[in-house]
């Protein structure tokens, strides 16, 4: 193997390497005991060999080789790797390494750490090649074998900057330099970067960390991001998932909401932009959620999870820096929402007996799906803490569910129903099998004459009050169900066990002139 | 110092310019309806205002499929080959 050739400081000047000579490379630290062992023979290489072969020590941080020097009275040259970058070509673990090569570069011979038995070798293997005597050396005095210590150029933090430092790194968005005095999080939020809250500075180190996260290439665009139709890769999602806190396990689920929400079908253009506030809505299903602790029980659609609170959050980054979705801009909500700022959540599946949304939508009980919902205004309580029928609360789910934009609002579009684990159990404990029965119960429960959900001198809200008058009685009698199909009412299980409350999102426009929900497998 | 990567789509956005006010109208002009409600009463109105100063002027009428999203590819082109000049209407 032919080894990285380079070029390095050392006290009488540069050394570069190949050498046109047999070369004996060190890598060394001053902090490392095994390295302390080994200067000794290192120094009598040199002495001995010094005149056929170049005996080069490259020493990991600019200090500790000049204590090496002092303490061990080398006259080897020690060549400076303070920057590491030699360290990381030749791909070290461990210090020290000790490799031989020949005249044009190729490797010899290399081991690690202390071996009694590979230093006699390699001082004879030098005697041999140089025709040089080879040194008196007490071999007693040596231990059979020392391991060595870790190299600093895989410590944590400097493998990564090394790393985004190298010409092969993945790296390509461009680099913003902060001076040293300004505050970063300050810069950030002057460069409007920001929702408003504080991001972690998406550093060359962080960015990598959060890459390793998925196999996917850095730069394959995942979507078009609107408004703007910028290209959204895998570096830029991995960017901003730095910025809202992600662990790097959670970024294929980042990834998955950018495709879901970026597409024809979800609308994130009207999302955004509608005066309605409405918000990407997320919702998590299969065994990811446990595998990258999202909350699904107690405090589901609040605050306090990692998890939930970043994957929402990152997905909005995406859309405001890269898409460019800035209230005020394209950004036209009249109230906005606190959804705008992250909602993503999982279903607690193993709690219930229904099918989980997933598995209605179509996939298997075992992929990891994401599911992004057009919503609008934040999640509403069902409050029914004394119904112990199945009719009864899925007549309060059904008449709370009829506030849902405007009581008079009827074949509406989607809801988003989060059902308690209380009211689940009130509901399945008495012959509510699947959530088709509750569908259906809504359904039956707000259904209403035609003539009673349009506008009214006292109510306005509903349909025209003109259509009324080319209308039979019978017409007018007919009855409307607030929501168009049974499957607009999208079901969740979610939420503490204890507490007799749903909860509910009500849908922006629905269907091809709005938002349809969308679903993505979450690559993992 | 800190090194950050940029989070944003790295593009210079287009600077555009408002096209010159031209001193005589003629040609044609396009109304867009965004299909917001009663966005038709206000191009109703224009139309109207339009036959009765201009009459020289021919006027088109345009509509968009929905009001959630952008206008499709075929009817902003089919716009810019029939109008010299368009007005869109918005909301309610």
């Amino acid at each position: 193997m032919v080894l990285p050739a380079f070029t390095l400081d050392a006290a009488d000047g540069s050394r570069a390497f190949p050498t046109g000579r047999p070369a004996l490379l060190c890598f060394v630290k001053e902090d490392c005991p095994t390295c302390g062992l080994s200067m000794p023979l290192i120094e009598e290489a040199h002495r001995a060999f010094g005149n056929e072969v170049d005996v080069l020590i490259v020493g990991q941080d600019a200090e500790g080789n000049a204590v090496l020097v002092e303490r061990h009275g080398l006259t080897a040259p020690i060549l400076d790797d303070s920057a590491l970058h030699v360290s990381f070509a030749y791909d070290l673990d461990t210090v020290p390494t000790v490799i031989l090569a020949d005249p044009t570069g190729e490797e010899r011979t290399r081991f690690v750490g202390f071996g009694r038995d590979d230093w006699r070798h390699l001082v004879s293997s030098l005697a041999e090649t140089s025709g040089l005597r080879a040194p008196a050396v007490d071999w007693d005095a040596y231990p059979e074998s020392r391991p060595g210590c870790g190299s600093k150029s895989v410590e944590p933090g400097i493998a990564e900057r090394l790393e985004a430092e190298a010409s092969g790194s993945p790296l390509r968005a461009r680099r913003i330099e902060i001076a040293t005095q300004d505050d970063e999080f300050e810069f950030m939020f002057d460069q409007g970067l920001t929702d408003g809250l504080p991001v972690v500075p998406p550093t060359p180190e962080r960015v990598l960390r959060m890459l390793r996260g998925t196999r996917r290439d850095a730069q394959e665009v995942v979507a078009t991001v609107p408004p703007n139709m910028a290209p959204a890769t895998i570096e830029k999602i991995a960017i901003n998932a730095v910025m809202a806190g992600c662990l790097p396990e959670y970024l294929p689920v980042v990834i998955a909401a950018i495709e879901a929400v970026c597409t024809d079908t979800f609308n994130a253009h009207g999302i955004m932009a509608t005066t309605m506030g409405a918000a990407p809505v997320l919702v998590v299903n299969g065994p990811i959620r446990h595998r990258i602790g999202m909350n699904m029980g107690l405090g589901v659609l609040g605050q306090g999870n990692r998890a939930n609170a970043t994957i929402g959050r990152a997905l909005m980054l995406v859309l405001r820096n890269v898409g460019g979705a800035k209230p005020g801009g394209t950004e036209r909500s009249t109230f906005g929402s606190p959804m705008k700022y992250t909602m993503a959540f999982a279903e607690w599946e193993e709690r219930s007996p229904w099918s989980p949304l997933h598995v209605e939508r179509g996939f298997r009980a075992e992929q990891s799906v994401l599911t992004a919902f057009g919503m609008t205004g934040a999640p509403h309580l069902i409050v029914d803490q004394t119904s112990r029928s199945a009719r009864a609360l899925g007549g309060s789910i059904g008449v709370g569910l009829e506030s849902a934009a405007h009581p008079k609002a009827h074949r509406y579009g989607d809801v988003l129903l989060v059902v308690g684990p209380e009211h689940l159990d009130t509901l399945t404990h008495d012959g509510y099998a699947t959530k088709e029965h509750l569908r259906a119960r809504v359904q039956e429960v707000t259904a209403r004459p035609f003539a009673d959900v349009v506008s009214d001198d006292e109510v306005g809200g509903g349909a025209s009050a003109d259509s009324l008058t080319s209308m039979t009685a019978e017409q007018r009698a007919r009855l409307v169900p607030k929501f168009d199909t049974p499957a607009n009412i999208h079901i969740v299980v979610a939420g503490a066990d204890a507490g007799k409350w749903s909860a509910f999102f009500a849908g922006w426009t629905t269907g091809a002139g709005g938002t349809i929900p969308t679903s993505r497998v979450i690559e993992e | 110092m800190t090194l950050i990567l940029d989070p944003t789509d790295e593009r210079v956005p287009v600077r555009r310019h408002l096209t010159p006010r031209p001193e005589h109208l003629r040609g044609v002009i396009g109304l867009l309806d965004i299909s917001k409600p009663r966005g038709n009463v206000f191009l109703d109105r224009l139309e109207a205002l339009f036959h009765e100063r201009l009459p020289e002027v021919e006027v088109r009428r345009y509509r968009k499929p929905t009001f959630t999203k952008p206008a499709p590819e075929d009817l902003r082109r089919k716009i810019l080959e029939e109008c010299g000049y368009v007005i869109e209407a918005l909301a309610d």
